[in-house]
């Protein structure tokens, strides 16, 4: 049936889940996600309403006041649509090596853009962030590593609707960033099939951006609990590209960086299975990357290394 | 012997090396040989006995702490060390 909508923000979710048929084999079944169905394009749209509603709603965000979030693409772009819609200023704290078409996004939909090293990473944009917010108090920083509207968000929709649509989950895969859709997802998914694997598909970054200064920068999400994941699996740049041209070849889905890498992991543990379902996230589609040559350029792994890709 | 991969971070404690090598038959034992070669290492990798908590040591390409720990056979597979970045687009 067909309805209409009140608001682009009400069409937030409920995406397809499709079947992989050309890349599952034997008894195992593949199914994917497809985020890049929302309406910026990526599963951070989940985010960015949730986090916002959730501040609305507690008085902590007050009508207007301007919104800090470091991102290297995707959540920034979510948030400036609800920002937009909501009537809020909004800042991205950016590594200054996100694609241009991240930052072009960004820029039209309106968004302030301030620039964090690129060697530093992701790490560098929080670092960044977390000083202007110390700063600066007037700004709102729903801050979507420590946000628990982030898993939440995921509990209640990404996990929800892959649990109603499904009779049986036994692998759920999906990109490792800030931890929100696996911690939702997955707790979602282990209450209606308890024996379900969590997967993580965790980038392996290029020297370039894997930070120079000290371990001590390092950085564990807040809202990322490691001991919920039951696997957590390597992809290094050259696996992703690949399970992505498998992914537009076989199946005809022009998927992100991070939805290669999923989809890499997807199949390894299928092979793992005798029989079963296992479901990939695909956090978003490929427009966000034409530029980097993913599909087309014959040596991309090496520019790859000097970007972080989510 | 087990290939062991730095990260950025932790090459001036091995003399700039990209990749090392060293013994053992569990995580635990490759990374305290490690740390008896390059003794700058140990306070970096381990806080009270146990893996640092901004260390990630992945065998055969998945991490230890969704395996088993540091006593994860490491079966001639390579051992890589990250350190732990934030993603998330």
């Amino acid at each position: 049936m067909l309805t209409t909508a009140d608001s682009l923000l009400s069409l937030v979710g409920n995406t397809p889940l499709v079947e992989l048929s050309r890349l599952q084999s034997g008894r195992v079944r593949l199914y994917a996600k497809l985020e890049g169905q929302n309406p910026t394009g990526s599963i951070k749209d989940r985010v960015a309403k949730a986090m916002i509603e959730a501040a609305e709603a507690s008085g902590e965000l007050e009508p207007g006041r301007r919104l800090l979030e470091p991102t290297s693409g995707n959540t920034g772009i979510s948030l400036a649509l609800v920002a937009k819609l909501k009537g809020y200023p909004l800042t991205c704290v950016l590594p200054e090596n996100a694609t241009k078409e991240r930052r072009q996004l960004l820029e039209l939909y309106g968004a302030d853009i301030v620039l964090s090293p690129g060697e530093e990473g992701s790490n560098g944009a929080v670092r960044k962030a977390l000083e202007l917010a110390a700063a600066d108090p007037s700004y709102y920083m729903p801050f979507q590593y420590a946000n628990a509207a982030n898993p939440r968000a995921h509990y209640e929709g990404t996990g929800a609707e892959i649990a109603a649509a499904l009779d049986r989950v036994d692998v759920l895969v999906a990109g490792l960033g800030t931890g929100g859709t696996l911690m939702g997802a997955g707790e979602r998914l282990r209450e209606r099939f308890p024996e379900v694997v969590v997967a993580a598909a965790e980038p392996l970054h290029g020297d370039p951006v894997m930070g120079l200064r000290s371990l001590e920068d390092g950085y564990v999400p807040p809202i990322l609990d490691v001991s919920k994941l039951d696997r957590k699996v390597l992809v290094s740049n050259d696996e992703s590209v690949r399970a992505l041209r498998e992914l537009l070849d076989a199946e005809g889905i022009f998927g992100g960086v991070s939805a290669g890498a999923v989809v890499h992991v997807a199949r390894r543990l299928a092979r793992e299975l005798e029989d079963g379902v296992v479901v990939c996230v695909l956090a978003d589609a490929g427009w966000k990357y034409l530029s980097a040559g993913f599909w087309t350029a014959p040596d991309v792994e090496e520019s790859m290394e000097r970007t972080v890709w989510w | 012997m087990t290939a062991v991969r730095i990260p950025p971070t932790l090459r001036t404690e091995v003399g700039g090396e990209r990749q090392v090598e060293a013994h053992g038959s569990t995580a635990r034992e490759v990374l305290e040989d490690l740390a008896r070669r390059y003794p700058a290492l140990e306070s970096r990798l381990f806080e009270d006995g146990e893996l640092a908590p901004f260390v990630n040591v992945y065998v055969g390409g998945e991490d230890v702490r969704t395996l088993a720990g540091l006593d994860t056979p490491v079966d001639c597979l390579p051992l890589i060390l990250l350190p732990a970045m934030a993603g998330g687009c």
